[in-house]
């Protein structure tokens, strides 16, 4: 049989750049958002449960952990939904100099962070 | 299928070390992947310590002087010298490019050279390029038109219709926009890649051919095309300077024009 050939090094030696990573943290956020989602099915439930219950999913989402969740779910959404749009701007067939693939890519960050700054400060 | 480890017979393991020449002032390190299908043993990073003042400027330079000087076994494909023939594609210092125009001053610390990434490879910094080749076949990389040229002379162009073809045209055939991205590593099986897209692309804008539906129609897979995800690795990376990223993304614009046309 004819021995099979090695694939050759790909993430191990590509070097991270703003494109690849803000590309898979649109799909992480996405997922995470997907998981909250359940999160938020189980307070309506807790809510239609009657006021026990929901005080104590009220309680598990102001402890430390559940505000840290969702100070990342805050997060995950307002990238998602910043990013998403720049997606929409490359479908209609713009942006796609390597120029504003980077000027867009650092606004899509910074917009993110600074609407979970704003919602964190409101929240905790 | 996304896969982060390596499989098994591809971990690249530590190699041996070439000293420079004594009394060398000026060393530089370049890390090298070498994998030899002749033994048994896994791929290796062979380290050799080059003495720049007796170097050229380019990163294939120093591969040359390697192979001529420290050890004649390093195999690479090498044609032109002056980035137009497409051959030493490979990953230089984390990207691909081509490294007969990719100058070592660019480089910072040791220069890590490995083969265009996630394809089989055949020796060293040669890699297995059927696949890659077989698609480009498949997207029929030539003007379509059942129309006899005019008598006597070629179909021509007016300077508008030729204008469309710039930054088309000039693409090489590297495949390092195609390697650099992490859709098609994952989905190369199924997905054409942003070198095979840009080229049909090319077809696509191309006035003299006219089977422009039925490529759009041939393209309109889920895998074919709709794995580009416009991470955009692949413009980031192009050694000529071209935008397989827009090209997609037109490509995808013209489907959807073409479903409110009816």
């Amino acid at each position: 049989m004819k021995k099979q050939r090695p694939i050759s090094p790909h993430l191990q030696v590509y070097k991270p750049q703003l494109t690849s990573i803000l590309s898979i943290t649109h799909r992480l956020t996405g997922v995470a958002l997907s998981a909250a989602l359940v999160v938020l099915c189980y307070g309506v439930l807790a809510l239609n449960l009657g006021g026990e219950s929901y005080n104590s999913f009220l309680n598990h989402v102001g402890a430390w952990y559940g505000k840290t969740l969702m100070i990342g779910w805050g997060f995950s959404f307002y990238y998602h939904l910043c990013n998403g749009l720049r997606h929409f701007y490359w479908d209609i067939g713009k942006g796609y100099s390597l120029k504003t693939v980077y000027r867009t890519g650092w606004m899509v960050v910074a917009i993110a962070i600074g609407l979970t700054l704003i919602t964190a400060m409101k929240v905790v | 299928m996304v896969e982060f480890r390596l499989p098994k017979h591809s971990r690249v393991i530590k190699g041996k070390t070439f000293k420079a020449p004594e009394g060398s002032a000026n060393i530089r390190k370049f890390q090298v992947y070498r994998y030899n299908p002749d033994s048994d043993q896994n791929p290796r990073v062979d380290i050799y310590e080059l003495n720049m003042d007796a170097c050229g400027p380019m990163v294939l330079d120093a591969l040359i002087k390697i192979k001529n000087e420290v050890d004649s076994t390093l195999t690479f494909r090498r044609s032109c010298r002056e980035g137009v023939c497409g051959s030493c594609a490979m990953n230089v210092d984390g990207t691909n490019t081509l490294s007969c125009i990719k100058h070592l001053d660019e480089i910072k610390g040791d220069v890590k050279i490995y083969p265009l990434p996630h394809m089989p490879v055949v020796k060293d910094l040669v890699p297995d390029l059927s696949v890659a080749y077989a698609q480009y076949e498949s997207i029929k990389p030539w003007v379509q038109n059942d129309d006899p040229a005019p008598e006597g002379q070629e179909r021509l162009q007016s300077t508008e219709e030729r204008k469309k073809l710039d930054g088309l045209w000039e693409c090489v055939l590297c495949f390092c926009c195609t390697t650099s991205c992490p859709s098609y590593w994952w989905n190369s099986d199924r997905y054409l890649g942003p070198a095979t897209l840009l080229q049909s692309y090319r077809f696509i804008q191309d006035s003299r051919d006219t089977k422009t539906d039925e490529r759009l129609k041939d393209l309109e897979d889920p895998f074919k095309l709709y794995r580009c995800h416009t991470i955009m690795n692949c413009t980031n990376t192009c050694p000529k300077g071209l935008n397989p990223g827009q090209a997609i993304g037109e490509i995808k614009k013209k489907i959807a024009a073409s479903k409110i046309g009816k």
